[in-house]
């Protein structure tokens, strides 16, 4: 069935084209589009019947015309893979970017990706070490975890990002991340900020690039984001190295799933995004983890920018729900000045507990971290409380968290962006903190670790 | 008539369109060169509307469709427990072994083992007369779980032939007068409901040993409860802990669309679980159903549907199971996604129009029965919804509160200061308590139902309080009011807050409850007397006793030391007062 090049576009509309009468057409099968003007463009089949075939156009449908010749290649859309790929800067449809040659292909992998089986996986639990206090005591990631960064317009994000990248390690282990970065419709300028920050700190040449930028076709941003994590997928399970998946921004991502539903007359979910959104981010998502009998591992960092700051948008709320928790970017305290601004109290790590405790980073972990929480919380609580009524209505417990609310921005939470603080410095900091506050108002310690490990209150 | 051929008309995404077959709805057909399964859904003209249960990219209309003439069913028989099925009953150890840590598809394989031989003893006699679920013999299944094999439904008769001995599922094991043979594997369609004799009231209470839900919002045996919670907010920790706790003999497990390290943490960790029940591994009473969000999602719409059959099976032999699913709105979207993809009328925010009816039938399916054998058995559904943004006026949390009796409801406020498990007891109801507390009294303590109401009324008490040192602060109340606070602050921290990772905290039987409630009521009873006494409130809260009572119940032993820890608190309390 290849071969053949068929002039039967009958209609154009946004990113999708519709041909009459072709020979049976695979769903899934990629396309390429001869313009009259020579221009080749590539799509996919996205509905197929002996009637109609619609196709989805990566480059977008500018200059299609109903002479456009359209070959449908016989095959789903492949990524050629090979560990040449580290080191190498790809477009958003995986061709080279940094002038180098084309990828030498070890095979060709579909890039849709079969899910894991859940029973083939293995749990993840090693604790990584990102060097930043926040994240490591109270939302620790571990290798294998998908953990977004929730963050919106005008935030840091990609400075944790990049922070992150560069200081993630195992404890006691010198195994590194290669990381593959994936951007969608970023702007110029942030990307050169990331290729320029992986430059100077080396990291370059151990990460493989996949750039679709903002005046990038937008539809092509669908399919950058499978080439990334076939690419990962291949150097992790092939070739047993950990991976860090960094993609930003998962919001551009999203609004292309909208234009190609918008186009395709779908029944609209939530805020006009397609209903089978969830599904649709799944399918990325879950291709983090570990699996039986290879030693490589995925981590996924997924940016994606809140519209409004809205945590309850589609986005961020449907990612909510398939990533195992979320670091979450403050607009309050980066007004503060204080950096990283993560807002430690709707952040969370849903493997945290699989990664911490003895052995892997200490005994006093959970507790400190529960302890941290519920102080700063109720801390900031009493902020609201105090603006009413003052500081002399407080009792004596009241004033000491809010103090340590106050310490924990500044002291816990402030650090520099090449500061890379280990986990015992970072517990051992938290327990300085504590002090603060009487041990009798500590109910989340147990009496054990207040014994071994208080500063003032401890018993050699 | 079953092996009828057509040909693919059209695919888009899991939806393919088939011409040149008659079947009827819900049938199952095989699609394309590959033999992908899927499910009639439409009939239109001459045109069959079909959701296939694997990944469609790479199948081309023209491609064979094939009827099998059967609509989706499930294999029942020895073996279900301990499996670990996708959302169309496929063992993933099976699908593992055959295709590796990728699924692919195209791939069969059996519910049940074919080839494994069971111990089946006969408990009817020939001549006897069965009827429809009538038991014929027993199994042991599994260590503790003995596998009542029943006369499938629709067959009936006099006992021609019975034998004891070593069979596997598909061999004869009994014939009827009639010729009849009978195999101990049944086949039952996942979308009908196994019939039963009557529905009882639910009078006997799901003990989970989980304070906050045994204590104020209880379930009932064949009751439904619906969990809604905004991601982050500890639901999935929750029905983690009733799979591993409940008193259900047998627990069936549905994740439907949720993520695969979560799954796998369940996977691993189940078989390593003791049930404290019986001392033997958890895996023993249970039966888990995978099928995490990025596979198919026309087998994450069967999942629940598979899962329930199973339940309802093992109800019919008796057993009073647990159906736990995870989470219903990923099964409800499944349902969204294929009605769109049908370009059916959307209702409520894109979801069919049919989304409340297919819950309400889902939740029926729950209840305790008198089995068609005769014996009592069965199903209590606890349901977890993820409304999106939180927000519990969506069309799936309200169509699950419109039919459940109990409503956790969880809280992320709570859950941000690692309050667990996050349930919040002012807005939580459960409508058993008038059915359960006559088993209360009879089997916990006479006065179990007033305790209760106390607790919860100093809860809803302090709710009120609250309003008022928002505004004033605490210390401008009067003492009296500030011990109602820290009773209520005792409640929350003491009683409702449960470590589900600590060895001991995690499980409470009842007793332990009633006394921890009790040692509450005590405390309050004392500190107003040593107050009224002349004792200030600081030293009243802060006497030892009353710490070494909190953190004592991270201890073994709790339940035998707590009367001594109460009585010392009790004598501290007093001696406080005399001091002024």
């Amino acid at each position: 069935m290849s071969g053949k090049e068929y002039r039967t576009i009958t209609d154009v509309k946004g990113p999708l084209v519709f041909l009459n009468k072709t020979e049976p057409v695979a769903f899934g099968e990629i396309v390429q589009l001869r313009l009259t003007d020579g221009t080749v463009k590539n799509g996919q089949v996205l509905d197929t019947s002996n009637d109609q075939v619609v196709v989805q156009v990566f480059e977008g449908t500018a200059r299609i015309d109903r002479q456009t010749g359209v070959k449908f290649l016989g095959d789903v859309f492949r990524l050629p893979v090979s560990k040449d790929l580290i080191g190498r800067i790809l477009d958003g449809a995986g061709r080279p970017r940094d002038g180098g040659p084309p990828i030498v292909a070890e095979r060709m992998a579909d890039i849709i990706g079969a899910a894991i089986n859940p029973y083939s996986r293995r749990s993840p639990e090693s604790f990584i070490q990102t060097g930043i206090s926040a994240i490591d005591a109270c939302t620790s990631l571990v290798r294998g975890q998908k953990l977004p960064i929730f963050s919106a317009a005008g935030l840091p994000h990609n400075d944790i990002a990049l922070q992150i990248a560069r200081q993630a390690k195992l404890v006691g282990s010198d195994d590194d991340f290669v990381v593959v970065f994936c951007a969608m419709g970023i702007t110029a300028e942030e990307y050169n900020y990331f290729v320029s920050d992986l430059e100077r700190t080396g990291a370059l040449e151990n990460a493989a690039l996949f750039i679709n930028l903002a005046d990038d076709p937008a539809v092509e941003r669908l399919i950058t984001p499978r080439l990334a994590l076939t690419a990962a997928e291949y150097l992790a399970f092939e070739h047993d190295y950990h991976v860090l998946v960094i993609y930003t921004d998962m919001t551009n991502y999203c609004e292309s799933l909208r234009e190609i539903g918008a186009a395709r007359e779908e029944v609209p979910g939530r805020r006009g995004y397609p209903g089978y959104m969830y599904t649709d981010l799944a399918m990325l998502y879950e291709r983090a983890g570990l699996v039986k009998g290879k030693k490589g591992s995925i981590t996924q960092f997924p940016i994606l920018t809140m519209p409004g700051d809205d945590i309850t948008h589609p986005i961020p709320d449907l990612s909510g729900y398939i990533t195992e928790g979320q670091i979450v970017i403050s607009r309050e305290l980066h007004q503060k000045g204080i950096y990283p601004p993560i807002n430690v109290l709707p952040s969370l790590s849903r493997l945290m507990n699989a990664g911490i405790g003895p052995g892997k980073t200490r005994e006093d972990h959970k507790s400190v971290s529960d302890q941290l929480y519920a102080a700063y919380a109720q801390g900031k609580e009493l902020r609201g409380l105090v603006a009413i009524v003052g500081q002399d209505a407080l009792n004596e417990r009241d004033l000491q968290l809010l103090k340590f609310a106050d310490l924990f921005e500044n002291k816990f939470l402030r650090q520099s962006r090449d500061e890379d603080r280990t986990i015992e410095s970072t517990l051992d900091l938290a327990w300085d903190l504590l002090t603060n506050i009487d041990t009798k108002f500590l109910v989340r310690l147990d009496q054990k670790w207040i014994d071994k490990y208080h500063p003032t209150e401890k018993k050699e | 008539m079953s092996e009828e051929n057509g040909l693919i008309y059209r695919i888009s995404g899991p939806v393919v369109t088939a011409i040149g077959i008659t079947p009827r709805m819900y049938e199952v057909v095989r699609v394309g060169d590959e033999g992908l399964m899927g499910e009639v859904i439409e009939l239109h003209g001459d045109q069959s509307v079909i959701q296939v249960y694997e990944e469609t990219s790479g199948i081309s209309p023209g491609e064979p469709v094939i009827r099998t003439g059967q609509t989706l069913s499930v294999q029942l028989g020895p073996g279900l427990l301990t499996q670990i099925y996708d959302g169309i009953q496929r063992p993933l150890a099976d699908l593992e072994a055959k295709m590796g840590v990728f699924i692919k598809r195209g791939v069969d394989a059996d519910g049940l083992d074919m080839a494994k031989m069971w111990d089946f003893k006969a408990t009817v006699a020939v001549g006897d007369e069965v009827a429809a679920g009538a038991i014929l013999g027993t199994v042991q299944e599994t260590e503790t779980i003995e596998h009542r094999v029943m006369l499938p439904l629709g067959k009936s008769g006099v006992i021609k032939s019975i034998e004891s001995g070593e069979f596997n599922v598909t061999q004869t094991i009994c014939t009827l007068e009639d010729g009849t043979e009978i195999a101990m594997m049944q086949e039952w369609p996942v979308r009908t409901p196994r019939p039963f004799v009557q529905k009882y009231a639910p009078n006997v209470p799901l003990i989970t040993g989980q304070r906050i839900l045994d204590f104020l919002f209880p379930l009932a045996k064949g009751g439904t409860a619906g969990i809604p919670g905004p991601f982050g907010s500890g639901k999935t920790v929750i029905q983690q802990q009733l799979a591993k706790w409940s008193d259900a003999q047998i627990v069936v497990y549905i994740g439907c669309g949720e993520r695969g390290n979560e799954m796998t943490e369940v996977l691993t960790e189940f078989p390593h679980l003791i049930d404290p029940h019986t001392g033997t591994p958890l895996m023993n009473r249970t039966t888990m159903i995978a099928n995490t969000s990025n596979m198919p999602v026309a087998a994450r719409e069967a999942s629940v549907y598979t899962g329930i059959t199973i339940a309802e099976y093992f109800r019919d032999m008796g057993y009073d199971v647990a159906l736990m699913a995870d989470s219903t709105s990923r099964w409800a979207e499944a349902m969204r996604e294929i009605s769109s993809r049908l370009e059916e009328m959307p209702g409520e925010e894109g979801y069919p129009a049919y989304l409340s009816s297919r819950l309400a039938e889902f939740y029926e399916r729950a209840g305790r029965v008198q089995t068609l054998a005769g014996g009592d058995g069965s199903i209590s559904v606890i349901g977890a919804v993820s409304p999106p943004g939180g927000d519990i006026s969506e069309p799936v949390s309200q169509g699950t509160l419109r039919i459940v009796k109990v409503f956790w409801g969880l809280d992320a406020g709570l859950a941000r200061q690692r309050h667990f498990p996050s349930i919040n007891w002012l807005s939580s109801y459960s409508l058993y308590p008038q059915a359960l507390d006559q088993w209360y009294r009879d089997n916990i303590a006479s006065d179990f139902p007033e305790v209760r109401t106390e607790i919860s009324a100093l809860l809803q008490v302090e709710a009120e309080l609250q309003e008022i040192v928002q505004l004033v602060g605490s210390d401008a109340l009067p003492i009296d009011q500030q011990l109602t606070l820290e009773v209520a602050r005792m409640i929350r921290e003491y009683f409702l807050q449960q470590n589900a990772f600590h060895d001991v905290d995690t499980y409470s039987d009842l007793n332990l409850q009633y006394a921890m409630a009790r040692a509450i009521l005590s405390f309050q009873e004392e500190a107003k007397k040593a107050i009224a006494g002349g004792a200030g409130l600081e030293e009243v809260v802060n006497v030892q006793a009353r710490t070494d009572l909190i953190r004592g119940r991270f201890e073994d032993g709790y339940a035998d030391r707590i009367e001594g820890l109460v009585a010392e608190m009790s004598k501290q309390i007093s001696t406080a007062s005399e001091g002024n």
